[in-house]
């Protein structure tokens, strides 16, 4: 009898809703839980204490000034090309072609670059540049969108085959435009004319941050009080419902999807004329999908991004000031950044989930 | 890191549209067996940004030297400037700050101005794409001293605190060539091949000018002890992509070639010699730990004495030459430990060779020994001054040889002649 009895000390239930509140402590918790377990490993590596440990990490992303500046930045564009992701998520459009469409609208502003150099004066070369990349962007985000349309083909293959293309596209024409020949690299681009290059405004790295604010703010309105965006949502939630109020799927789905990805295009145009001032295949440096996940993680909720972003790139930076300070192989940060995303992602299950212990194993007994 | 985090997300993807297909379901097993639906990495772009803060031993003056690798030591090219640095710092007596797996973007130019806002009295870049950025971050800070190994632009650039550096590594590779000619004659003395079949192959990065110099110079050096040499050249269009360098050295093996070297930075290439079984001549220092029967000879450029020189201007205040030319006699230009692959009286051919450049006697690239097309050249354009459109600008051919690295010039090579006895067999990158 007692043998049949015996039932797991620990079960597992469906959360039947959470509140908000109970799942910024999970996550809270988790952070913090992450940040003793890679105190622990970093102790047992290096032997220092955990608070300077901590330290370094603000440091790394704080320390001075000029590092401020560069943290802001790179939370900028990630949190660009996250937000133009959300969109596109939100109505269950899995975009994980961000890359390509990115490389392509900083692809089409080096052409400009290159190409209108000596042609144009620079106010109408940086006008086209944003006209073009927004352009090529978008013209990435759509060819997929419409197959779906069209033909209902998976979305998350065409756009991430996309982003090989894309790849390869860019590669030859760093081929194309090498300087010098033979070396397989752009350089900077119109180095002493400046021409395109996007405008400073205070100091160099301002401009992608006031970009990042507008777009927030723009995605946030358009997602939350326009008709588009409450179409988007009702797409997303039920297909079929969509269809029988009258939302036209089919054309939700191209038109987010052009949105989508005009904004990655914005973000290669920022890449390309107002920071790197150059292209390569690598310029992305993955960043279209870390956004994946930055903007998961925020159930994509423009505001909460701003967070998440923050988070990403602030440990991103803060465990490579670790392994600069404690002389430890790049690797180190590797696995620091991977402990944090483990907690952060493992988290989510719980909000989702609640372990229970059973109260009354010991009655049983008796 | 990147790479890790494109695994995530596809992670996160993979569970995001199972959450949608089966959001009413309960499912209560997670969902990281989807894990491998959707391996999303691209093409491996895992470069980040490390600063390591170099080891300040007894610090002799508070002079602060700042270095950017493009890797770190896990590449051959940059570890060559990793422990010339640590060496030639640690003599100096100054503070090394080291910055590793900094790209070829805009991450350099904030590298470099960290590193002056560190008080970094100079700033050293070791790779050929940070050049642009380096001369960026020169404007900004006239006070600090720019130092570029490889670049092209520092003499038509006009910036004092700007220069660029290399070494006449041309004359190491001639010299690491008559180890492979010695190597080739052995083989046809011994019948292994017959004098028709003493075919080379060579891995090279980019058709660029640098790499063109490089194998030019190895087979003339060949060429020097074993007349009837030929050799083909396979580039993989990245200095640094260990499949495509392997690749590459397989393929040039299947070709007929019995011989191998590569200007490339993975140990791609030296470990496929080794599992082949074919003779390899490495570059930026010795394989022979990895590659113990294959390994001939490695040639590198030694950045200690322009390290030193850089260091010593510095602190006494004298100006740093915009190109500095490292050579056999100022120790930049260094052959390594030969290996058991060496064929013998090959040290004594080499020491023999080594004078005769050192004194003049002998030129890489005497116009005498090779021709473009069918005919000896008697003059040559290169072009010194970098601009887009490649324009020939300088007469580079004095007193019978092409003159690489040469004084006036610039201290990057620009030898780019396609010589006949060498086969291009794509020529893509």
């Amino acid at each position: 009898m007692s043998a049949k009895n015996k039932e797991p000390r620990f079960y597992i239930s469906k959360r039947a809703d959470v509140d908000r509140k109970t799942a910024w402590i999970i996550r809270i918790t988790a952070i913090l839980i992450s940040l003793i377990v890679c105190g622990i490993v970093t102790m047992i590596c290096t032997g220092d204490n955990p608070i300077s440990i901590f330290a370094t990490i603000f440091k790394g992303a704080f320390g001075t000034q000029r590092k401020a500046w560069i943290t802001l930045q790179y939370v900028a564009v990630l949190l660009i090309i996250s937000l133009a992701l959300t969109p596109a998520f939100k109505m269950q459009f899995w975009n994980v072609g961000g890359e390509g469409q990115i490389l392509m609208g900083g692809l089409a502003a080096a052409a400009c670059m290159i190409t209108l150099e000596n042609k144009l004066p620079n106010a109408v070369v940086i006008l086209l540049m944003i006209v073009t990349s927004l352009f090529a962007g978008a013209v990435w985000g759509v060819i997929p969108a419409i197959c779906k349309a069209l033909w209902n083909t998976n979305e998350t293959l065409s756009t991430l085959m996309m982003n090989y293309i894309a790849t390869q596209i860019v590669a030859f024409y760093t081929i194309v435009w090498e300087v010098p020949k033979g070396s397989g690299k752009i350089g900077i681009i119109n180095q002493n004319s400046n021409i395109g290059w996007l405008p400073n405004f205070g100091n160099k790295y301002l401009l992608s941050i006031v970009v990042a604010a507008i777009v927030t703010a723009g995605m946030y309105i358009y997602l939350k009080y326009t008709k588009q965006g409450y179409e988007i949502s009702v797409v997303g939630e039920s297909l079929n419902t969509a269809r029988y109020v009258g939302i036209k799927v089919e054309q939700v789905i191209v038109r987010t999807m052009l949105i989508s990805g005009a904004l990655c295009g914005l973000a290669g145009l920022l890449l390309v004329g107002g920071i790197n001032h150059t292209i390569t295949t690598t310029i992305t440096n993955g960043q279209g999908f870390t956004a994946v996940m930055v903007s998961w993680l925020a159930k994509f909720h423009p505001i909460g991004m701003i967070f998440t972003s923050l988070l990403i790139i602030f440990m991103d930076r803060g465990a490579s000031e670790i392994s600069t300070t404690f002389e430890l192989n790049q690797s180190f940060a590797d696995i620091l950044t991977g402990i944090i995303l483990f907690f952060i992602i493992g988290c989510e299950f719980f909000i989702r989930y609640e372990v229970k212990i059973r109260k009354d194993s010991g009655k049983e007994n008796a | 890191m990147k790479r890790f985090k494109k695994i995530m997300s596809s992670v996160l993807l993979a569970s995001m549209m199972l959450s949608s297909v089966a959001c009413s379901s309960q499912s209560e097993n997670g969902s990281s067996a989807n894990a491998t639906t959707a391996a999303a990495d691209a093409n491996g772009s895992g470069e980040k940004a490390t600063e390591a803060a170099g080891s300040d031993k007894k610090a002799a003056s508070d002079l602060k030297v700042g270095f950017i690798f493009l890797h770190d030591e896990n590449s051959t090219y940059d570890l060559n400037f990793i422990e010339a640095a640590t060496r030639a710092c640690e003599e100096a007596g100054v503070t090394a700050v080291f910055k590793t797996n900094i790209p070829e973007g805009q991450e350099c130019y904030e590298a470099a101005c960290e590193l002056a806002d560190a008080g970094c009295s100079i700033v050293f870049a070791d790779s050929f794409g940070h050049e642009d950025y380096m001369i960026e971050a020169a404007k900004e800070y006239p006070e600090v001293q720019f130092c570029h190994a490889t670049g092209t632009k520092a003499h038509t650039e006009g910036l004092s605190n700007y220069h660029n550096a290399f070494a006449t590594i041309f004359e190491g590779r001639y010299l690491a060539g008559i180890a492979a000619g010695m190597k080739l004659n052995e083989m046809i003395e011994s019948g292994a091949i017959t004098e028709d079949q003493a075919k080379m192959g060579y891995i090279g990065a980019y058709t660029y000018a640098e790499v063109i110099s490089g194998y030019t110079s190895f087979f003339l050096g060949a060429r020097s002890v074993c007349p009837s040499t030929t050799m083909e050249v396979t580039f993989t269009g990245s200095w640094y992509d260990e499949t495509a360098e392997k690749e590459g050295a397989n393929k040039l093996i299947e070709n007929g070639c019995v011989l191998i070297s590569q200007h490339a930075d993975s140990m791609g290439a030296p470990t496929a010699c080794e599992k082949a079984g074919v003779p390899d001549v490495s570059y930026n220092g010795s394989t022979a730990s990895a590659c113990p029967n294959t390994f001939i000879v490695s040639s590198k450029i030694d950045w200690a004495p322009y390290y030193a020189y850089i260091i010593d201007s510095v602190e006494n205040g004298t100006e740093i030459a915009t190109d500095w030319t490292g050579t056999l006699e100022t120790g930049s230009v260094v052959l390594t430990e030969l290996g058991t692959a060496a064929a013998e009286g090959t040290a004594d051919a080499i020491a023999k060779a080594e004078e005769d450049l050192k004194s003049g006697a002998v030129h890489v690239f005497d116009t005498n020994t090779f021709t473009v097309d069918g005919a000896a050249l008697t003059s040559y354009m290169a072009d010194v001054d970098t601009d887009a459109d490649y324009t020939a600008d300088t007469e580079v051919i004095k007193d019978g040889y092409f003159d690489e690295s040469g004084e006036g010039f610039r201290s990057a090579p620009y030898f780019d002649l396609k010589i006949d006895g060498i086969t291009l067999l794509d020529t893509a990158f």
